[in-house]
């Protein structure tokens, strides 16, 4: 369970987040959608430290996360695969999968058996450069590299980004299994509201900074008056 | 045969050469660490280098031995070198109106400063455990002796040790990790600060190895003793290019011989010269370097 309370983040004079309160629970998906510059990425960069907010609260299983460093709270069992993925291209898959094990302390031959059974696709590649994979690939180690940290919550910026509609759509059902089988919490930031909203069991829809109500995901996508709100909707 | 090779002129200079090389290479390690780490270009490594030196060097004084006063040198030099990282650079690196290399300029100075008001401009002769008559063969000399064998033999050790460690463990899959890409190594759990100040700390260590078989040769232990390897240094890192810890070494090793060359058939003022042209026909050419591959940063 991540609970974000009355967050206010600005850059400058730019306000990002304005008082925005949003609830994930234990074990569920929940997507934050919105249109280009809403204040997604900076959500998601709030919780994991690596952005100072003004004033709210977030606190994860427990803990109150804000003036916490980022090392600390990825080390807390938070997760987080930014934009872009940040995957390391001149590290070989393996070693990216390694330093995700290294970085959470956990066991690093069985992390990565595990995470090869689950990504058939990496073990093949495993000496290979990140450079050299393709965009689905370097999504799923991303994920792969995630997931070796065991962690209870996964914090997902815009997986689908640059993914054609099929991988897009295996990338989805991968988080919805790994939600599935280890009682992970998943936010899950897309503006592919469409795919997102498949898999995810609530939503909220970030506005200009604005949150509007979390909902289970059904009624957002059923809701044709929030559908202005994430334009970036592919339909 | 044998004996003709080993004495002849040009295998001389190589060998006299490669033993001064590799110590360019040393130093060129540490600017390319220091730089990897952190993008510093750090100026004042041949100061602090110095200033360590003289600290282990000296305990041969009172009565230490060479070994002794070697490794605390290099135990100083590991722990200055993280706490300039600590006090002076990390502060530094949300500040973007202070540049770090202005500051490093400045330390240059005053270290130099600070160590001619305690040791005096008097170089020191520290007692070397190894000869340096040059090996003989057939009552020809060779162009090794014991000190610059030990030199060739303490370097490749200790260039050796270095790619192990950031190719093959774990500390130094995080130490590169960190300093390739902070952001997302912090996000993994990685202690990114931490690291970056281990780098700044094993930089200053190898500096100090530098130093100290530096001071064993003729020109001794001396507040500007290494103004002059600092440079060329410098020279070998960029040809080199600064991401590449081999580039360092392969770059010194044929600095040290080409000057070599010059010296003993041309004329010794031409040597810094050649290599400041060798270093600018590189950057012409190829301003990243020789050994830097054409860079695919992180994605
Ligand atoms: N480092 C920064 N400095 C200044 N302004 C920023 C910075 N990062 C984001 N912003 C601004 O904050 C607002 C929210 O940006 P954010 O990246 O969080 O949006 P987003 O919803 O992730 O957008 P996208 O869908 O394009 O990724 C935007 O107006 C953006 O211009
Ligand atoms: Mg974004």
């Amino acid at each position: 369970m991540i609970s974000i309370s009355h967050l206010s983040v600005a850059y400058g004079a730019i306000v990002a987040l304005d008082d925005v309160s949003i609830e994930a629970p234990t074990g569920a998906i929940t997507a934050v959608l919105g249109a280009n510059g809403a204040g997604k990425t900076t959500l998601l960069r709030t919780i994991s430290g690596l952005v100072k907010p003004r004033s709210g609260s977030i606190t994860a299983n427990g803990h109150a996360l804000i003036g916490e460093r980022p090392d600390t709270i990825a080390r807390l069992g938070i997760a987080h695969v930014p934009e872009g993925r940040g995957v390391i291209a001149e590290f070989t898959v393996e070693e990216n999968l390694r330093l995700g094990a290294l970085g959470a302390k956990t066991n690093v031959t069985a992390g990565l058996e595990e995470q090869y059974t689950l990504f058939p696709v990496l073990k093949e590649r495993r000496k290979q450069y990140a450079a050299q994979l393709s965009g689905g690939e370097r999504q799923m180690l991303a994920l792969g590299r995630a997931m070796i940290a065991n962690p209870q919550i996964l914090l997902l910026d815009e997986p689908s980004l640059g993914l054609a509609p099929l991988v897009t759509q295996d990338i989805m059902n991968t988080i919805k299994t790994l939600c599935a089988n280890s009682g992970l919490t998943v936010i899950l930031v897309e503006q592919n509201a469409k795919s997102a909203l498949k898999i995810s069991d609530y939503a909220a829809v970030l506005h200009v900074g604005k949150s509007i109500a979390v909902r289970p995901a059904a009624e957002v996508a059923a809701d044709e008056s929030l559908r202005s709100y994430y334009l970036g909707m592919a339909e | 045969m044998i004996a003709n090779i080993l004495t002849n002129r040009i295998v001389n200079d190589i060998a006299g050469g490669t033993a001064q090389g590799v110590i360019i290479g040393l130093v060129a390690l540490c600017l390319v660490l220091v730089w990897r780490a952190t993008r510093v270009l750090n100026f004042a490594q041949g100061p602090m280098a110095m200033f360590v030196t003289y600290i282990g060097m000296t305990q041969m004084d009172h009565h230490a031995n060479f070994w002794v006063a070697a490794a605390i040198s290099v135990a100083v030099g590991f722990i200055f070198s993280a706490l300039t990282e600590i006090v002076i650079v990390k502060p530094l690196y949300h500040k973007a109106e202070i540049n770090p290399i202005v500051v490093m300029v400045g330390m240059f100075t005053l270290l130099e400063a600070v160590a001619s008001a305690v040791w005096t401009n008097i170089p020191r002769y520290p007692t070397a455990p190894f000869s340096s008559i040059n090996f003989q063969s057939e009552g020809n000399p060779t162009g090794l002796s014991p000190l610059s064998t030990f030199q060739i033999g303490a370097a490749l050790a200790i260039m050796t040790l270095v790619a192990i460690l950031f190719n093959y463990t774990s500390l130094g899959l995080k130490l590169r990790a960190s300093a390739l890409a902070p952001e997302v190594s912090k996000l993994l759990g990685i202690r990114v600060g931490r690291l970056l100040t281990l780098g700044w700390g094993i930089a200053g260590a190898v500096g100090a190895v530098a130093g100290v078989v530096i001071s064993l040769n003729p020109g001794g232990l001396a507040p500007n003793m290494l103004d002059a390897m600092f440079i060329l240094g410098f020279i070998a890192a960029a040809i080199g290019g600064l991401d590449s810890p081999l580039g360092a070494l392969v770059s010194g090793i044929v600095i040290g011989v080409v000057m070599q060359l010059i010296n003993d058939y041309w004329n010794s003022n031409y040597a810094d010269m050649v290599a400041v042209v060798l270093l600018v026909v590189v950057l012409m050419l190829r301003p990243q370097g020789i050994f830097t591959k054409n860079s695919t940063r992180r994605v």
